[in-house]
């Protein structure tokens, strides 16, 4: 039905000149559905002075690169960056595109798939085709419990996703690895455009960069109030690591979104997780079941938090949490200076 | 200045329960409520009224029952509201959602043009946050998501300012009326409604519009033939196989840990 409708496309999404991580990661896991489907994998870049970053693309797996390069593209704005993509889905008619589901990312895509009148999952965290009929099979955590729905559009083309960063894996780059690029204008001036971007300013000093931190120490309900949470920082303090939390937690105001980890927060993957007191609902392991090592501690030997756990400690944080603190502390004296955990 | 705010009604996520068996949700134990977003957006217009000459619509559509978050929406600000509600709209994705919101959009601004439309920036039940700039699509008017200050709203040159949330920060955007917002939390924190408007909205009946109601509709954009995407299947993720337990009393557990950790030596290195 769609046999003019070919390829695999990742959305290239950079800001300020740099490659966000999620266009990256995407190139890999659209390198494997590409494969399968025995189709290039191209990248869509769009931006003001950008062409340098071909080369990146190339070597994170791409094989052709669809570029606009236009003054009216120096930052993002919907109805440009719109009017690129569509022209370059009308004109070469991929059969799966990819988008992080980053702020713009998502908004792009929404542009997109409106204009397109095709489908688009959303959120995506696990992705896959199946060969015989060429479908996208998007998956996302359903609405309550821990189950994944998988989301097919099966009569309209391109199938559009966005997928969260950081669930999918960039290939390591391989250097030197060339690819076409293909050039292509759009007659935007900017006295066309009804929005303006006046200033961006970048948060420097932000409190809370749980996507960056190499420790998570996350707390759940389990630790009962406010108070009892109060043995996440301390744990957090002394290991040099950041807090994160449940949403349980910040819908109890025990502290603020900003450190929530799962569907509707943050996606983390640092070097050590801790999670006390958390459950493991889906919406939380999605959000931090890349982590290198997670260390679980929960009273419940049943709780499913225990079979992403690299160790699992099943016991009362009240007992644990205190002496593992003190622990540290005297460790950190030993080795005779901090301890700090890159 | 007249605004119109899209409100859906969802299952409240906070109450629901999950049985463990079965990995279902349990439906009975979920009250609906207005989408938390979206009250952040009937308060974002009721802030906004204070300043300006302005007039507040609410929209949603839903089954009968939705009412309810339009009498919600009442108390919080709202001037007046209206209720889309058909089986032809039923099953929807977010597209056919987009189109079928877009055309009683139309609808009420024949009546009285539309300034601004704000919706959530996602709902907490499909939670795909598409349908905001699915519908600023159809009406042709810029979308600005993600908004977490309304800096001002220049009525005379029909401008706005707004700061939008970015990775890292945020931006801030000139746009021109009619335009749509997509609104987070942070930008304002919903007031305990004033007694008058809880009166109000008790006694307040919402226009309720079918289908037929919207003029010339494109039936086959509907609902679930309207709908692009369909759920293949629900599965229960494949069970992780889990790590190693540490066994023993709490001591022996801790000494296990720091072993462990110790092990690790690279993540002890200084930066
Ligand atoms: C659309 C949607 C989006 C969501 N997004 C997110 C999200 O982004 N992030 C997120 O985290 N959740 C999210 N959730 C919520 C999620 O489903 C769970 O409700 C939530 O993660 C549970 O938080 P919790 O583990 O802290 O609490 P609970 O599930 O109540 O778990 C508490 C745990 O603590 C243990 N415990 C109790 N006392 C002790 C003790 N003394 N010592 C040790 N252990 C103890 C218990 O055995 C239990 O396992 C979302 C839900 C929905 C429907
Ligand atoms: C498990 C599951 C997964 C799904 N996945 C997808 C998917 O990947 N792609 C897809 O296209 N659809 C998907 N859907 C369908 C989607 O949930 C519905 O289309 C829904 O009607 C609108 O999407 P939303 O809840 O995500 O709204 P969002 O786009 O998150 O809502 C954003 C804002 O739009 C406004 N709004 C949304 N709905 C209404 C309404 N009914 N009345 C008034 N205002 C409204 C509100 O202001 C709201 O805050 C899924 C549904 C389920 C159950």
């Amino acid at each position: 039905m769609f046999n003019d409708y070919r390829g695999v496309w990742v959305y290239i999404e950079q800001n300020d000149g740099v490659i966000e991580g999620v266009a990256l990661e995407l190139l890999g896991a659209g390198r494997k559905l590409a494969d399968k489907l025995e189709v290039p994998l191209s990248g869509v870049l769009l931006g003001d002075n950008v062409k340098s970053l071909c080369s990146t693309v190339f070597e994170f797996g791409a094989d052709k690169v669809y570029l606009i390069d236009n003054p009216v593209l120096k930052d993002y704005r919907t109805e440009s960056y719109m009017t690129g993509v569509n022209m370059l889905c009308e004109k070469y008619k991929p059969e799966i595109f990819l988008y992080g589901a980053t702020p713009n990312g998502k908004d792009l895509a929404s542009a997109v798939a409106t204009d397109l009148s095709t489908g688009l999952t959303a959120d995506t965290t696990m992705l896959d085709v199946e060969v015989e009929t060429r479908l996208l099979e998007a998956s996302r955590p359903a609405f309550g419990g821990n189950i994944m729905a998988t989301i097919l559009c099966k009569k309209h083309r391109p199938q559009m996703a966005t997928v969260r960063p950081k669930v999918m894996k960039a290939l390591s780059p391989e250097r030197g690895r060339i690819g076409t690029i293909i050039e292509e204008t759009i007659g935007l001036r900017e006295e066309d455009m009804r929005t303006k971007v006046l200033k961006i300013v970048k948060d420097v000093g932000k409190k809370v960069n749980l996507a960056e931190a190499h420790i998570i120490v996350a707390g759940g309900k389990g630790l009962g109030d406010e108070k009892g949470f109060q043995l996440i920082h301390e744990l957090a303090d002394v290991l040099g690591g950041t807090v994160g939390a449940s949403r349980d937690v910040v819908e109890a105001g025990w502290i603020s979104h900003d450190y929530q980890v799962g569907q509707t927060g943050e996606t983390v993957t640092p070097k050590l997780y801790f999670a006390i007191g958390i459950s493991g609902a889906i919406q939380h392991v999605v959000g931090m079941k890349n982590s290198e090592m997670i260390i679980a501690i929960n009273k419940d030997e049943n709780a499913p938090i225990f079979d992403v756990a690299t160790y699992g400690i099943v016991g009362d944080a009240f007992d644990i949490v205190p002496k593992l603190i003190e622990q540290f502390r005297n460790s950190r004296k030993q080795k005779g200076g901090e301890i700090s955990y890159v | 200045m007249h605004i119109v705010v899209c409100v859906k009604q969802v299952p409240d996520t906070k109450i629901i329960k999950i049985n463990p068996r079965t990995n279902t949700l349990d439906r009975r134990s979920a009250p609906a409520i207005l989408n938390p977003y979206d009250a952040h957006a009937v308060q974002a217009a009721a802030n906004l009224k204070k300043d300006l000459d302005a007039n507040i619509s609410v929209l949603s559509m839903g089954p009968p029952q939705a009412v309810a978050v339009i009498k919600k929406s009442i108390e919080i600000g709202a001037d007046r509201g209206f209720l889309i509600t058909d089986r032809a709209f039923a099953g929807a994705d977010t597209l056919a959602t987009s189109y079928a919101l877009s055309k009683a959009l139309e609808k009420i601004s024949e009546e009285n043009p539309i300034d601004m439309v704000i919706c959530g920036k996602h709902a907490i039940d499909g939670d795909t946050g598409q349908v905001g700039p699915g519908i600023a699509r159809r009406l042709d008017i810029p979308p600005i998501t993600n908004v977490i200050e309304i800096v001002e709203v220049n009525v005379k040159e029909r401008t706005v300012l707004i700061k939008r949330k970015i990775i890292g920060g945020y931006e801030l955007i000139q746009a021109p009326l009619p335009c749509l917002l997509t609104v987070e939390k942070e930008l304002n924190d919903v007031e305990y409604s004033p007694l008058p408007n809880m009166i109000r909205a008790a006694r307040y009946e919402p226009v309720i519009w079918s289908v037929s109601d919207l003029g010339e509709v494109d039936r086959t954009q509907l609902g679930l033939k309207g709908s692009p995407t369909i759920v293949g299947k629900m599965f229960t993720p494949p069970k992780l196989e889990g790590g190693k337990r540490i066994e023993g009393t709490t001591d022996e557990q801790i000494k296990q840990l720091l072993e462990i950790l110790m092990d690790r030596e690279e993540l002890f290195e200084a930066k």
